[in-house]
């Protein structure tokens, strides 16, 4: 894509029917590559629900759910080299999941306990971020020290739509334009910041539009289509990793759910535009899609939702059991060495602790 | 061994880390050709390469936020906020990012960089270049902060700022900049962030100060001196964590205690001094303790700063009323 074409055609395999637009490139066309992305989907989404479930019966926090939205993070997570680095937003559990976080840890961390952020399995990715489009900025820097160990891995970024109207998103862009660095920006457009439609966000013409003015190559996907997803991430690291640029995606998708579980989407929403968008999304037309080409049953199916369910099930379980942090113990991360002031403040915290029990 | 400025001080200090450290990169605005409005980074982009030293566009949010993801992979960045008065917008990132990513892992990453800002008044520099808002920072868990009051302090404590495991704020006091040299031995020894500097001993009162304002406190002690009023000296330093048991030692010792700084008087660091030697020494005190600081305004333009920051006289009339307390 270059700058003069003011037009971006959404990229797509799969249409919401799940028949192929287009044939499938002959490096994604095997049946057990295409039946993992699915599982990748499946889990997610019952990771979902479920996470939903534990909030409404108070044994989660907050939660932003991402349902619809499966297909955007799944890809990322597939596409990416294990040194590659992933600085997510807080609605990217899909690829912390294929990134090798814990379904337990991602429950500690909505059940409001740092150690979800200390991945066992994991320990270069960024943690969730929550203060909006503040990732950017730690993306280009995570990019600039993958630029300097030479190793051609490449720092991916998530963030929504809402982001992009951010000054730190504009700042990280134009740098990473300007200081030519690995880095890949996704945009996942799901038309809401929390309650403002796109459409009241900007008159930019799409969002990716707004990589051209950083000179930053752009495209955009059907971000409800997980095979145009993986095959557009996959590229765009391909190409990131040949020529060193940054490159960006707008992914088009939508929120078929409430930004959190604290917000009532009806507020805002119009029925109509949900039920439409429930039409298109993911899990639905990726099914068809396996149906209908890789003759995919209701058993199959049914057999590896349960597979699915019995891993976020065993997950909620160690979640339950996990063992409280040890007393003062949020004292103890601020420095890497406990300042003597603080290591007085906690002993004080100690004290009234074991006089008040 | 060379007489060196602070600044050339600060120059010395980040070619001798970066010498030690191949890790080390600097990034910030015009620290490259140019070597820094002032000239912290003269010549280092010479001799260590665009690569090491490299200018970035204008986005102060965006330095810091960048400084962080390399910190978290394993390099240490030092990056220049070219003035403290526009070191706001990236006040998100320090807070909610450097801050904090060490406790958010649970230190599975971290962020050891540090980021270095001029700032006080005193230079006739324009509109918001001239004020000293080091409180803001200290007041948030997770940080140091660290004020050099001379050229040996400079080196020694931006040293150990490079070396530290967490992110250091530090302010670089810009009116002493070029004021009087010290000999400085080139050997990357640090001095420590978690203790004050006794600068003169004292019996008589304690005063307490950091950064710029260390000269206008020393030239009171030297004219009270003359008086026959013995004055004990202490530069802060490190105003985040605090070294507080330094400052009672001193108190308990004189009774007396002035706090000196050009920052804004309410919630200023030395209201947290004074409430720490209420909750700890009341009954040291042998005269209520006295604040000498900036008001609380906006910092005047340059025509009337020398009303705003603190005089040594001010400081005087402080020890004097405070040694008269009955």
């Amino acid at each position: 894509m270059t700058s003069k074409d003011s037009n971006i055609g959404l990229r797509q395999y799969l249409d919401s029917g799940g028949q192929l637009v287009q044939p499938l490139p002959s490096h994604i066309n095997h049946r057990t590559q295409l039946i993992a992305l699915y599982q990748t989907l499946v889990i997610t989404r019952l990771f979902d629900e479920a996470a939903v479930n534990l909030q409404r019966t108070g044994q989660l926090g907050t939660y932003a759910q991402s349902r619809g939205q499966e297909a955007i993070g799944c890809a990322i997570g597939k596409a990416m080299l294990a040194d590659d680095v992933f600085i997510p937003y807080y609605r990217d559990i899909a690829t912390q999941i294929q990134r090798g976080v814990l379904l337990e840890e991602i429950l500690l961390y909505w059940g409001g306990d740092e150690r979800g952020s200390c991945f066992s399995q994991q320990k270069h990715d960024f943690p969730l971020c929550v203060p909006i489009a503040t990732q950017f900025c730690h993306a280009i820097g995570v990019a600039f020290a993958l630029k300097q160990r030479k190793k051609n891995n490449v720092a991916v970024v998530t963030g929504g739509d809402g982001a992009t109207s951010k000054g730190d998103f504009y700042e990280a862009l134009n740098i990473a334009g300007a200081m030519s660095l690995p880095c890949l920006f996704v945009i996942n457009n799901n038309q809401w910041a929390i309650s403002v439609p796109v459409q009241q966000q900007t008159a930019a013409k799409t969002i990716a539009h707004k990589a051209y003015a950083a000179g930053v190559a752009a495209c955009q996907i059907d971000g409800n289509d997980p095979i145009a997803m993986l095959i557009g991430v996959k590229q765009a690291l391909k190409q990131i990793r040949h020529d060193g640029k940054p490159f960006f995606i707008e992914a088009v998708s939508y929120r078929i759910c409430n930004h959190t579980t604290a917000d009532d989407a009806t507020r805002y929403m119009q029925q109509k535009a949900l039920q439409e968008a429930e039409q298109k999304e993911p899990l639905i037309r990726y099914k068809k899609f396996l149906r209908q080409y890789q003759d995919w049953n209701d058993e199959d199916d049914s057999e590896l939702y349960q597979a699915c369910q019995l891993t976020v099930d065993q997950a909620i379980e160690h979640y339950k059991n996990t063992k409280p942090q040890a007393d003062g113990d949020f004292f103890d991360y601020m420095y890497q060495d406990l300042p003597a002031d603080l290591a007085q403040q906690k002993q004080q915290f100690l004290d009234d602790l074991n006089r008040h029990e | 061994m060379n007489e060196l400025t602070m600044i050339e001080a600060i120059n010395q200090a980040l070619n001798n880390q970066m010498r030690a450290n191949d890790q080390l990169f600097i990034l910030g605005e015009d620290v490259g050709a140019n070597g820094g409005v002032f000239r912290a980074t003269d010549g280092l982009q010479n001799e260590f390469g665009m690569q090491r030293v490299f200018d970035t566009p204008l986005a102060e949010s965006a330095i810091v936020g960048m400084a962080i993801g390399m910190a978290s992979q394993g390099l240490t960045p030092v990056a220049e906020i070219q003035f403290m008065g526009f070191i706001y917008p990236a006040i998100d990132q320090i807070l909610n990012h450097a801050a904090r990513l060490r406790n958010r892992t649970r230190g599975r990453l971290s962020c050891p960089l540090v980021i270095r800002a001029p700032f006080g008044g005193g230079i006739h520099a324009p509109e918001h270049h001239s004020e000293s808002t080091e409180s803001i920072f200290a007041h948030i868990p997770g940080l140091r902060v660290v004020i050099p009051s001379s050229p040996a302090r400079a080196y020694g404590l931006l040293v150990a700022a490079i070396q530290d495991p967490d992110p250091v704020i530090f302010l670089e006091p810009k009116r002493i900049y070029r004021d009087g040299k010290q000999a400085i031995e080139d050997d990357g020894s640090a001095l420590p962030l978690d203790s004050c500097f006794l600068l003169r001993e004292g019996i008589d009162i304690s005063l307490i100060s950091w950064g710029a304002m260390i000269k206008e406190t020393l030239e009171a002690a030297t004219l009270l001196a003359k008086k026959g009023i013995d004055v004990e000296v202490i530069d802060v330093a490190t105003i985040k964590p605090l070294d507080i048991n330094s400052i009672i030692d001193s108190v308990k010792k004189t009774g007396r205690c002035i706090i000196a700084h050009e920052a804004a008087k309410t919630c200023g660091l030395g209201a947290e001094i004074s409430a720490l030697l209420a909750e700890k020494s009341i009954t040291a005190l042998l005269a209520p303790i006295q604040r000498v600081t900036g008001y609380d305004t906006v910092m005047p333009m340059f025509k009337n700063e020398q009303h705003y920051m603190p005089s040594s006289q001010r400081i005087i009339q402080a020890a004097i009323h405070a040694m008269e307390y009955r």
